[in-house]
Parts: structure tokens; sequence; C-alpha cells
């Protein structure tokens, strides 16, 4: 049975992390942690829990240049920020199905993306809008793009003895938009079926993140301008972004199916996202 | 090793916290969660153990005003906080929504209801004029196996009414 240590400080927090190796696991939301402790998927020696470390970076910070998200950020103050729900809405709508309103109000954003789930709801969007997270530990603060961050099923860049202290997000460029899109078997506290982030720059070029279509979540990218009403233009587009997706078949879709809602969501997605922008911002 | 003591061996820790408005205090390993503190050490049987993974919504309780699954929290972080059951809701016997869920005849096995009611209740306290949207969303988190949806609406919309005709 793991160990339970509440520090105050970042540097006690990262010490027992570096202590505690690959054994230690920090705690903020633990609404997937207690799940895997339950069932004996996870058997951590030692849980740090960092909600009442007072050094961390402040759970929503905001300036000219865009955001930063502390790793005790719930999804609960995420959607309810209005600077978040005014530059970042496909972030909004992915925090918004996730769990239910009880699990939103403890979960992490951060957490979501370090647990990495390919089926992370939050994954896409951050990925869309080009996410980057700092990983902190004794030897100092790295900082790396959240496409590398993730490695594979539940493997991330933050090794034993670290720790994702934040994720920050470029404001977005003017003239741009983005959308989510998710489909699953039930309306709430279900996991992804298959979910979509789409982004569309003011040049008219597509940015996706995918979810729950790979062994990770997935970004993909096509330079524009791309010209949505023009099929001869938007299918080749999208051949190219959904190239990347894998998809397996499991108890909530076949490979096949996921790979033909994939490419409908994404589709709704790219022309939402693309009516969200601001007509005068765009380039002609 | 002391009770102050921030970690914690294989023995039991000791956990002061506030639960509907008492200071109580229990020890318990690291690993066991609120919900089973608050039924098994506090005494506390309202709130109910269903599936336990943060699936169904029956243990839903307020922490520090918020509304959280207690299968979903550890009991010993809780520590310094404040914990509402349903008892501490109704300490007063039944409260308004509680009627309306009578009235509207929501209660059917009554087993997901506590977990229904403490939800309702967190959305009118943040939201007091919920549309039927935004009911939806704000119960969707809770399961009733007896399907009564539409009722447990029904009540949750009478209640807001009642409040708002009370002010």
């Amino acid at each position: 049975m793991p160990k339970y240590y509440r520090p105050t400080t970042r540097a006690d927090a990262l010490a027992a992390l570096a202590e505690g190796g690959a054994g230690a696991r920090p705690l903020v939301g633990g609404t997937d942690l207690l799940v895997g402790l339950r069932h004996h998927t996870l058997e951590p020696d030692l849980l740090v829990d960092l909600k009442a470390v007072t050094d961390l970076p402040e759970p929503i910070a905001v300036d000219d240049e865009g955001m930063r998200f502390g790793a005790t950020c719930t999804l609960g103050e995420l959607v309810e920020h209005p600077v978040v729900r005014e530059w970042y809405p496909a972030l909004v709508e992915a925090a918004l199905t996730v769990g239910s309103v009880a699990i939103r109000n403890r979960a992490s954003l951060v957490a979501n993306s370090c647990n990495a789930s390919p089926a992370a709801d939050t994954a896409p969007p951050l990925l869309v809008h080009g996410a980057r997270v700092t990983i902190a530990s004794l030897d100092g603060d790295r900082t790396a793009a959240l496409d590398d961050f993730f490695l594979g099923p539940r493997r991330t860049l933050c090794g034993p003895g670290e720790l994702v202290t934040r994720i920050e997000l470029p404001r977005p460029a003017p003239g741009s938009g983005a959308a989510f899109r998710r489909l699953t078997r039930r309306r709430g506290v279900d996991l992804a079926t298959v979910s979509v982030a789409a982004g569309v720059g003011p040049d008219g070029a597509l940015v996706l993140g995918m979810g729950a279509v790979g062994p990770r979540p997935l970004r993909a990218e096509v330079p524009g301008p791309v010209d949505l009403d023009d099929e001869a233009s938007l299918a080749p587009a999208l051949d190219r972004l959904l190239a990347a997706a894998t998809p397996i078949s499991d108890v909530r879709g076949s490979r096949e199916y996921r790979l033909a809602t994939l490419r409908v969501l994404t589709t709704r997605a790219v022309r939402t996202a693309a009516s969200r922008r601001n007509p005068r911002e765009m380039a002609s | 090793m002391t009770n102050d003591d921030p970690v914690v061996d294989d023995g039991l820790q000791t956990v002061r916290l506030s639960v509907n408005g008492t200071r109580r205090t229990v020890a318990v390993p690291a690993h066991r969660t609120l919900l089973d503190g608050l039924r098994e050490e506090v005494g506390l049987p309202g709130t109910k153990s269903c599936c336990a993974e943060g699936e169904c919504g029956a243990c839903t309780v307020l922490l520090d005003g918020k509304a959280v699954n207690s299968c979903l929290v550890l009991c010993v972080e809780a520590e310094g906080h404040e914990v509402t059951t349903v008892e501490g809701l109704s300490a007063d016997g039944l409260t308004d929504l509680q009627e309306e869920f009578l009235n509207a005849g929501a209660v059917q096995c009554g087993f997901c209801i506590p977990g229904q009611v403490v939800s309702a209740e967190y959305l009118l306290r943040t939201n007091p004029s919920p549309d039927e949207a935004e009911i939806r969303e704000a119960l969707s988190g809770n399961l009733c196996r007896c399907a009564g949806y539409q009722r447990i609406v029904r009540a949750v919309q009478a209640t807001a009414v009642r409040r708002g005709a009370a002010q």
C-alpha cells in the first residue's frame, strides 16, 4: 500500500519524487490514479500530493503572449475562465466532455496529458494550439513541445523524479479558429471512441489533434490554403491529415468504424473551426 | 512518528476534517477513500458506495462546497477541508429539493438519490435558474438504473422555481 506525502514546497515535492523514483506518483485530482489503485493497475509506493504546495505555478495565468496552466489547474476552473473560453474554445469543448461535473472539479488539465492515455480528451486541442510543457526536477527545468512529450501509451518524456509543473499555450493567431468533436457511446462518464480537434489558420492551413486513433494523441498539419468549400481541395487535405491515424479495434469500436467516423468528425470540426475565424483578421 | 509527520508508514494516519460542520478526527490507512472514511469511520451511510470508480455518482459529496466523487478522493486528502454529505444538507429535516424529489415521484429504488440530491444542490447553488439542458449536464455523472431521469429533472426544475419565488 502506498504512503501518502503532502509537501508544502516545490523543493520538498521534487525531493520526494526523486527519492521515490519510479515508485513515486504525483497526485492532484486523483480521478485516474484512484481508479488505478483500486484495480491494482497502478501500485505506487509513494503518493506526493501537490495540492498543498505553495510555490508551484498558479493554476491559470494569462498575458498578451498566451496562457499558462499550472499542475493544480482543474478542468472545472479551466472551463469557467473567460479568456480560456474566448481564446481556446476547442479546449473548453474538450474539457467539458471529460467525465462529469464532479470529475472536472477534481481532474487536472496537466495530469490529463501526463497520464498519456491515447484517448486523453484535452490532448487534441492542446496539440492544435502548440502546447509546451515544463518538466521540473532537482536538476532544474526543461521544456518540450507536447507533441514530443507523448512517447506512447501511458509513456511520456516525464521520467522518474520529474514533475510537469505547467502547460503553456501561445495566444491563437488573429484570424484562426479551432473546434473539438468527440464520439462516445454515452453522453457522460465515457471515454472517447474517437476525438479530434481542428485548427484553421488565417491562411487556410489546417492542423489536427486526434485522440483514440493511435498509440498516443496524434498531431498532423497541412499548409494552406485549403478551400473547405471545394471537395477537390478538402478531400486530399483530409487524406494527408488522417494518414497518421492507426486505430485498433476494441470494446468502443472497430478499426474500420473509427476510421470512418474520424473523417466525419474531422470534417465537422474543420468547418466549425473555420466558422469561428474573424473574417476581418483573415489573410486574403 | 507523530500525528504531524506527513509521511505515513503502513499504519494509520490521523485526518482532521470537518464533516457537516462538525470537526472529526479519523485514523485511516493512506489508501482509504473519503467515501469509505465517511461511511465506516464517521458513520454516515447516506453517501452510497456503488461503482467506486467515478462512473456512477452515487458517492457525490461537497468538498469545500464543490461536488466531487468521494470514491475518487483519498480520506487523507481531506485533511483540513470541509465535507458536506447528504445528511448535512438535510440536518433540519427534508430540504425543499428533497421534498420536490418526493413530489415529482423521482425516488424509485432510491439508491442513487443521495448523489442526485447533492449534485442537484451543487447545481442550484452555482446556477439558481438552470434550463433543462443545464440540469441534464449537471446530473450527467449521476446514473439512475431505474431510469427515473425525467422526474429527477422535474424535481430540480420545481426546486429552482420554488427558490426563485421565495426570494
